[in-house]
């Protein structure tokens, strides 16, 4: 670990010209974020590309290989395969970015209070993290999602619920170390109040570890949302969701095994999406 | 050369696969049984010269031209002794694997030259009887169980990597002696590298001063020391700070 | 990696302050991670809004069964009561009371489950260290060579493979198209059974390779990078040797502790899984237990797997203190 001395943030950004820079070099946030973009602009701009609606039904045509009409083919009710698997992406990853606000900030707030106090405070954040971490993390999740009720409402209670642990970890161990070093001293001798080095000097310091971990878990965030869906726990049927399609064509499964496997790949390219921003962003601020 | 040698190094240039040099056309001879030193600041390339003699570059590093020629097996003692020992691997089960290849015994009669060579080294009793891992020794006795490995290859060439640097004063010593003493006895030729004088001085007949890679000075380590014809060389002594004559004791290494 | 298991692992920094303090330690934050997890097990249905009897008899029930379930749950009692007979039966019968509809301890239900589901998951747990193992020896021996880049690449792409899709393709592979393994379902007898988890088995490892590999392959970096492998080298001690003694050896502490933190997942994509090839057990009980509405069952299962879980980190942190000579300090 690199010696600091003053507040790295005043390290953290060079001047505009060389960020820009360093962030041509990071070719693994640039396609990243280009692969991302792209599936955000079809979610946006996909009722004036596709003719269909998501859930209009075309009984003569089901179950349709892919054409130039149907770009991926059509599903046992003659749903348009490409326009619900681009109106599951809106549903499925308007739900992972808002999902993911609330245990953001508390995770973030409890690591930094739990690593900045110490103490007993430490201890209750550390218990209250180890006991949430006994619970395998789908079965807490099934139970909750299932207790709170199937559909949206459910999924926000569960995260809210149970993924501000993982940021709470990371910071937790992020700010104890931070605060062994000088500028949090310096700080401290300045008479600031805890409250104020925590929001102004650890703050900026653990938010790009944090950010790096909130793409690896929003992947992850994803991956249950449609596991969730995929159970009949999660997003109720009428809105399409990738985990309802995948469900929904495992009975074709050797007829028409597309219409399991493209909406997998659609969670999986997403996923490959956030993890390259995440190391570009890891790689991006490493360099420094 | 004039007299048999044991190690000849000419022209030796090492550099990372950038082609960024870090050792520049390095030449020097050693004789059977003699000691030469290599001394200069950290960076220098002391420790890669070393390592290529011992024919193991750290990666990325490439031998970028030059001879090494030797007929003599070699055998490093490094500069930090615990970090050399497998931690999770008692020190005597170690020495024994090395004897067990080098020098192709059985397993038992491998652990009984290993505990001979404790013995030599001045090992206390209690290392041999009970096995105990590298974390539960001293610095000093970590390091002369690298030496016990070392001496178990039979080497023609000992190679020292600054061995004294991560231990205590008194115990530098009698590291040193003890080197130096097991010269006297078996007999091999040493290249020791440090960056400090007085050991320099204490144990080596010649002297190789490096700077950036190359050698700037070489020769009979009384000629270099007491006539240094480099300004480099004359900086590394001046850098070492005058210790305080006391008792009337002239001597740099006593 | 390095900051996140320092996060957690408070108690694991004092190792070398006295080994006997260090023990009491960690079997004490077991204990109370263990009671903690009870409590939030008796929670875990009360947390949320709504009338538990209500979900279970539906919108449109009568008062009078409404009561009687409430009865039958104990929820007609005060918070405190409930908790204390919550307690008492985990205490007299080791579970979380009878299930609902059929009136079997849950307990034995559980016990009836178990075995298949704990094959499964030592299946998967053999498949995943020996393939991330092998995988990080190759991608670290190579380092900055072909295998490593592919290798590297492979967790960037399997983060967001949902399990069950893997287990659907996997399933389409090799049952529906080649026919090596059955399409679900568990087999007769013991290499019946082998055969027929061999396929989710490693639909679980695949799930858990790519964090295993990403660390392993670091964490066997370090190992080959460090001093005592140079010294193995010059001492000119054969390679094979050096990398399966000395390098193996340093690299599976770290990876048995690597393997103890993801093991609640591993349990929670093993539930998930079963549900995928058809097998009867702990999972499906789950999710037959959650169709029904039957909350001991639920309960019973969410605190056998939490305390197994925090009994497994326990033994691992236990073992690797065991093995490794670092932390008994001098004698």
């Amino acid at each position: 670990m690199k010696q600091m001395r003053i507040d790295p943030r005043l390290n953290a950004y060079g001047n505009r010209t060389s960020m820009i820079g360093r962030i041509w070099s990071t070719p693994t946030l640039l396609v990243g974020t280009l692969m991302f973009a792209v599936i955000v602009l079809l979610a946006v701009f996909i009722p004036f590309i596709s003719p269909y609606q998501p859930s209009e039904q075309n009984l003569s045509a089901f179950l349709q290989p892919p054409s130039a009409e149907h770009w991926l083919g059509t599903d046992q009710l003659g749903r348009d395969l490409f326009t619900r698997l681009i109106y599951a992406a809106r549903t499925d990853l308007k739900i992972m970015v808002l999902a993911e606000i609330i245990p953001f900030c508390t995770g973030l707030f409890l690591g930094m209070v739990a690593g900045y106090y110490g103490k007993w405070i430490d201890t209750v954040i550390s218990l209250l993290t180890d006991t949430f971490i006994a619970f395998p993390f789908y079965l807490i999740v099934i139970i909750v999602a299932f207790a709170s009720g199937a559909g949206e409402r459910g999924i926000y209670i569960t995260f809210t619920l149970v993924g501000w642990i993982v940021f709470a970890r990371v910071t937790r161990g992020l700010t104890a170390s931070f605060r062994q070093q000088e500028w949090v001293a310096s700080a401290q001798t300045l008479g600031l109040p805890g409250i104020r080095i925590i929001l102004r000097h650890i703050l900026p310091n653990v938010m790009p570890q944090a950010i790096v971990v909130l793409m690896t878990d929003m992947v992850g965030l994803l991956v249950a949302i449609v596991t969730l869906g995929y159970l009949g726990i999660g997003i109720a049927p009428p809105t399409p969701d990738w985990g309802t399609m995948i469900s929904d064509g495992q009975s074709f499964i050797t007829t028409a095994w597309w219409l399991s496997a493209v909406p997998g790949m659609a969670v999986v390219y997403t996923g490959i999406a956030l993890s390259l921003v995440g190391d570009g962003l890891a790689d991006l601020w490493r360099k420094k | 050369m004039p007299y048999n040698a044991i190690l000849e190094v000419k022209d030796l240039s090492l550099a990372t696969k950038h082609d960024q040099k870090l050792v520049n056309r390095v030449s020097f001879a050693l004789g059977r049984g003699e000691t030469l030193g290599l001394v200069g600041e950290s960076g220098s390339g002391k420790s890669l010269t070393l390592r290529a003699i011992l024919g193991l570059l750290p990666r990325g590093v490439e031998k970028a031209g030059g001879i090494i020629k030797s007929d003599a097996v070699s055998a490093m003692v490094f500069q930090d002794p615990r970090g050399s020992l497998d931690p999770l691997c008692p020190v005597v089960k170690q020495l024994t694997e090395v004897v067990r290849f080098r020098q192709q015994v059985s397993k038992k009669a491998a652990r009984g030259i290993a505990l001979e060579l404790l013995e030599m080294l001045g090992l206390p009793d209690s290392i041999k009887i009970a096995d105990r891992y590298p974390s539960q020794l001293s610095g000093g006795q970590c390091q002369r169980v690298v030496i016990a490995i070392a001496l178990a290859c039979k080497p023609g060439i000992l190679l020292c990597d600054e061995p004294t640097t991560a231990l205590d004063v008194t115990v530098q010593k009698q590291i040193i002696e003890k080197i130096s003493a097991l010269q006297k006895e078996l007999g091999f030729a040493m290249v020791f590298v440090t960056h400090n004088l007085a050991v320099a001085a204490a144990t080596c007949s010649k002297l190789c001063v490096m700077k950036n890679g190359e050698i700037v000075e070489q020769g009979d380590t009384l000629d270099v020391l007491q006539n240094p014809q480099n300004p480099y060389t004359q900086m590394l002594m001046d850098s070492v700070l005058p210790v305080p004559e006391l008792e009337g004791s002239g001597r740099i290494w006593n | 990696m390095n900051k996140l298991s320092k996060a957690f692992s408070t108690s694991a920094g004092n190792k070398s302050r006295g080994s006997s303090r260090w023990l009491a330690m960690v079997l004490v934050r077991a204990l109370v991670v263990i009671l903690c997890v009870t409590t939030a097990v008796f929670f875990l249905i009360r947390i949320v809004p709504g009338d538990p009897a209500k979900m279970i008899l539906g919108e449109y029930s009568t008062p009078e069964a409404l009561e009687s379930m409430h009865h039958a749950l104990g929820l007609d009692l005060t918070l405190g009561e409930q908790f204390l007979r919550f307690v008492k039966i985990l205490f007299t019968q080791g579970d979380t009371g009878n299930s609902i509809i059929s009136g079997t301890s849950t307990r034995e239900l559980i016990a009836d489950r178990a075995p298949v589901t704990l094959l499964l998951i030592g299946m998967a747990s053999v498949f995943a260290i020996v393939i991330a193992l092998l995988l990080a020896t190759l991608a670290a021996t190579n380092k900055d060579k072909l295998p490593d880049h592919l290798i590297r690449i492979f967790p960037t792409i399997t983060l967001g493979m949902p399990v069950f899709w893997v287990g659907l393709l996997l399933i389409l592979l090799f049952s529906v198209r080649l026919h090596w393994f059955p399409v679900g379902g568990v087999g007769e007898g013991w290499s019946g059974t082998l055969h027929s988890l061999a396929l989710p088995a490693i639909t679980v490892a695949f799930s858990q390779i790519p964090t295993l590999v990403r660390s392993l392959r670091a964490q066997m970096l370090d190992v080959l990078e460090s001093d005592f492998v140079v010294t193995l080298k010059a001492a000119r001690i054969p390679k094979v040797i050096i990398l399966f003694k000395h390098v193996m050896r340093n690299a599976a502490l770290p990876t048995l502790m690597l393997f103890g933190v993801n093991l609640s997942y591993l349990i929670g994509g093993t539930l998930v899984v079963e549900q995928v090839f058809g097998i009867k057990g702990i999972g499906s009980l789950l999710f037959s237990s959650i169709a029904k509405r039957d909350f001991p069952v639920i309960q019973g299962i969410a605190l056998y797997c939490a305390i197994s879980v925090v009994i497994i980190s326990l033994l691992v942190e236990l073992i690797s203190w065991w093995l490794d000579p670092r932390t008994k300090g001098k004698s």
